[in-house]
C-alpha cells in the first residue's frame, strides 16, 4: 500500500483550460488525476439535453479533456475521476471507453456512478426549501431535476475494483478528491478526523488555478507571475493525512501561504461546521505555511460524525430574465446614460411590460455594487447602461431588450454598441433528504 | 488606511449566501482586524447590497475573519438579475474599509 500520493487538479469548472491538466499528467509525478466540472446548475440544464437526447446529458468538453488526458494516462496509469458525468455518467462512460478505443489504447476500466438522481424520491416526499419558503411539491410541472450530493465511498468502491476512470454525476466536489485517498489509504469511513483534514485536502484542489494564484492577482500588492501558463494543483497526501499543496515546477502562478488561506475559506460559512456527505468537516484549527517555493504544508483538519441526511440540488424553472444594454462616451457620457435609463424606466411602464423585478445599472459606474456602495466613483469617459428584468414568459422578457435597443433612434445622443438577450432562468434550490433514500451504484461499461 | 494595505480578500457564493474572508499579510495585524472590521460596520459598508444579517467568524490559526452575508446575491446566483451574479467583485469593495492604525503597531512594524 502506498504511503503517499500525489493527486492533481484538472479542472476547476466546466469550461476551464485543458492544457494544465495535460502538463499534470505528463510532469506531475501524479497517480489520480481530477476533473471537478459540475456547477451548481449544470445537472439540471444537463438533464434537459439528456431528455432531448438520450445519450446525451453529459458535460459538453468531455471528449475534449479526455482525448487529451487519455494517452498520457493510460500510459502512465494515472486514474481519473470527475463529475463530467453531469446527468447521464453511463453514457459519458461508454463515450469515454469508445474514445480510448479510437485512440488505440490498450482496454481501460471506465466506471460509471449512478444513484445521485433522486427524482423518484424527492416527488413521494414533501421537503421544504433552505433557502426560501416552500416545498418541492409547491413548484409542480416547473420541478426539472433533484440530485443528492453523494459521498466518496461509491467512488472509492469503483477504484478498488479496478477502475481506471471513474465518472459520477453529482458528487461533493472535495469528495472526488477524497476518492483517491479512500483507495490508496482504505480509512474507515469513520475516522471523522481523517476524514475532516481528506476534505480540507479536496476543498483546497477542487478549484484547480484558484489555489495556484487564478482568482488572486493585484498588482502592486498581490503579484503573480505567468497567469498565461497557470499550473494546476497537485495535492500530495499521506496514509495519515498529512498534506502538502504544491504545482509542476515551472508552471506558472504560485502556491503561497496567502493563495492556500484564501482557498480555505473560499465558500465556506462556519468554518467550524462545513458539512459534507461524509463528514462535517472543521476549518477552525487548520495551520498553513510555506515549507520550499511553491510548496505549502496544510495541517490540523478535522471532522464529526455525518449527518442523516444528504443535501440535494433542485433545478427548476424560475422564471425569464430580459436584458438590454447600449453605451454612451464622451463629455457627458454619464448624464445621457442617466437619461437612457430613465426613459427606459418610463417606456416599460408605458408599455406595460409585466416585470415582477427590474434593475437599473450603470456599467463603469455602479452596476456591481450599487448607487451607495459606488457614490465616490468619479465621471468615467464611457458608461454602458443595462436594464435587466424577471418576467413570467419569454415574450415579455423580449420587450425589456427591444426598450433598450430602441434608444439608439428615440434616446439620447451617440448611443452606440446596442445588445439584447431573453432566456429562461433554471434555477437551483435545495432540500435536505434522508440519506439512505440514495442509492448509489457501480456500473461498469463494456467496450 | 485602507484597509487594503494590510488584508487580502476572496468571496464566495452559495445561494443568496455570500461569504467573504479578510486575510491580515502580517500577524500583527489580525488583533486590528477584530477589533475594527466588526460585523456591524461591514453591514453598514454594504449598504444596498446586503439584505440580510452579516455573520462574522474568526480564524485566528489563519490570522483571518469570514464574514457570511445572507440575501445578498439578488434572490440567488442562479436566478439574480445582477450583472456579477456570484458577488465575485464584492472582496474588492470590502478592501476599501479605513482602518485606524494605532501608533505602537506602526512603530512595532517598522
Amino acid at each position: 500500500m502506498m504511503r503517499t500520493i500525489r493527486i492533481g487538479s484538472g479542472a476547476g469548472y466546466s469550461g476551464d483550460r485543458i492544457e494544465p491538466a495535460l502538463e499534470l499528467a505528463e510532469k506531475g509525478d501524479i497517480q489520480y488525476l481530477v476533473f471537478e466540472c459540475l456547477g451548481e446548475r449544470t445537472v439540471a440544464l444537463a438533464q434537459q439535453a439528456r431528455t432531448k437526447n438520450p445519450e446525451l446529458g453529459y458535460d459538453p468538453l468531455l471528449e475534449e479533456r479526455m482525448h487529451a488526458v487519455l494517452p498520457l494516462c493510460a500510459a502512465k496509469r494515472i486514474k481519473i475521476v470527475t463529475n463530467m458525468g453531469a446527468a447521464n455518467p453511463e453514457a459519458a462512460a461508454r463515450k469515454t471507453a469508445e474514445i480510448a478505443k479510437s485512440l488505440g489504447l490498450p482496454p481501460l476500466k471506465v466506471a460509471a456512478i449512478i444513484g445521485d438522481d433522486v427524482l423518484d424520491a424527492c416527488k413521494k416526499g414533501d421537503y421544504p426549501f433552505l433557502e426560501f419558503d416552500g416545498t418541492i411539491k409547491k413548484l409542480g410541472n416547473r420541478l426539472l431535476s433533484a440530485n443528492a450530493y453523494l459521498g466518496a465511498r461509491p467512488m472509492a468502491e469503483a477504484l478498488f475494483q479496478g477502475a481506471d476512470v471513474v465518472i459520477t454525476g453529482r458528487a461533493s466536489d472535495p469528495a472526488l478528491f477524497l476518492a483517491p485517498m479512500l483507495h490508496a489509504f482504505d480509512w474507515p469511513m469513520d475516522d471523522w478526523n481523517l476524514l475532516g483534514q481528506g476534505t480540507v485536502a479536496g476543498h483546497l484542489l477542487e478549484c484547480a488555478g484558484q489555489i495556484t494564484g487564478g482568482y488572486f492577482s493585484d498588482p502592486g500588492y498581490k503579484d503573480i507571475p505567468d497567469l498565461a501558463r497557470l499550473g494546476f494543483p497537485i495535492g500530495e497526501v499521506g496514509k495519515d493525512g498529512s498534506l502538502a499543496i504544491t504545482k509542476v515546477a515551472g508552471s506558472g502562478g504560485a502556491v503561497t501561504a496567502q493563495t492556500c488561506r484564501e482557498q480555505l475559506l473560499y465558500e465556506v460559512h462556519d468554518p467550524q461546521k462545513y458539512f459534507q456527505p461524509d463528514v462535517v468537516a472543521d476549518f477552525s484549527k487548520v495551520r498553513i505555511e510555506e515549507i520550499a517555493k511553491d510548496r505549502v504544508r496544510v495541517s490540523g483538519g478535522r471532522g464529526s460524525r455525518r449527518t442523516d441526511t444528504l443535501k440535494v440540488s433542485v433545478g427548476y424553472l424560475d422564471s425569464f430574465i430580459g436584458e438590454g444594454q447600449i453605451s454612451y462616451a464622451g463629455p457627458g457620457a454619464l448624464a445621457r446614460g442617466r437619461l437612457a435609463l430613465e426613459i427606459v424606466r418610463e417606456r416599460l411602464k408605458l408599455t406595460g411590460v409585466a416585470a415582477t423585478e427590474l434593475r437599473f445599472d450603470l456599467i463603469g459606474v455602479d452596476s456591481l455594487h450599487g448607487p451607495q456602495v459606488s457614490d465616490r466613483a468619479g465621471e468615467p469617459y464611457e458608461v454602458r447602461i443595462r436594464v435587466a428584468g424577471r418576467t413570467e414568459s419569454l415574450r415579455e422578457a423580449t420587450r425589456i431588450g427591444n426598450e433598450v435597443e430602441t434608444l439608439y433612434t428615440n434616446g439620447p445622443a451617440g448611443g452606440g454598441g446596442a445588445w439584447k438577450s431573453a432566456r429562461d432562468v433554471v434555477a437551483i434550490a435545495s432540500v435536505l433528504l434522508p440519506r439512505e433514500l440514495a442509492k448509489p451504484e457501480v456500473r461498469f461499461v463494456e467496450v | 488606511m485602507k484597509l487594503r494595505e494590510i488584508a487580502h480578500s476572496r468571496t464566495g457564493d452559495k445561494g443568496n449566501t455570500s461569504n467573504i474572508s479578510v486575510i491580515a499579510y502580517d500577524a500583527k495585524h489580525y488583533p486590528l482586524l477584530v477589533e475594527q472590521l466588526t460585523a456591524e460596520r461591514v453591514k453598514s459598508h454594504f449598504a444596498g447590497v446586503v439584505e440580510g444579517d452579516v455573520v462574522r467568524y474568526e480564524l485566528p490559526n489563519i490570522d483571518a475573519l469570514n464574514f457570511v452575508m445572507t440575501n445578498t446575491l439578488g434572490g440567488g446566483v442562479t436566478r439574480s438579475l445582477a450583472l456579477d451574479a456570484h458577488g465575485k467583485s464584492l472582496s474588492s469593495a470590502l478592501l476599501d474599509l479605513e482602518i485606524t492604525m494605532p501608533s505602537n503597531v506602526r512603530q512595532s512594524g517598522d
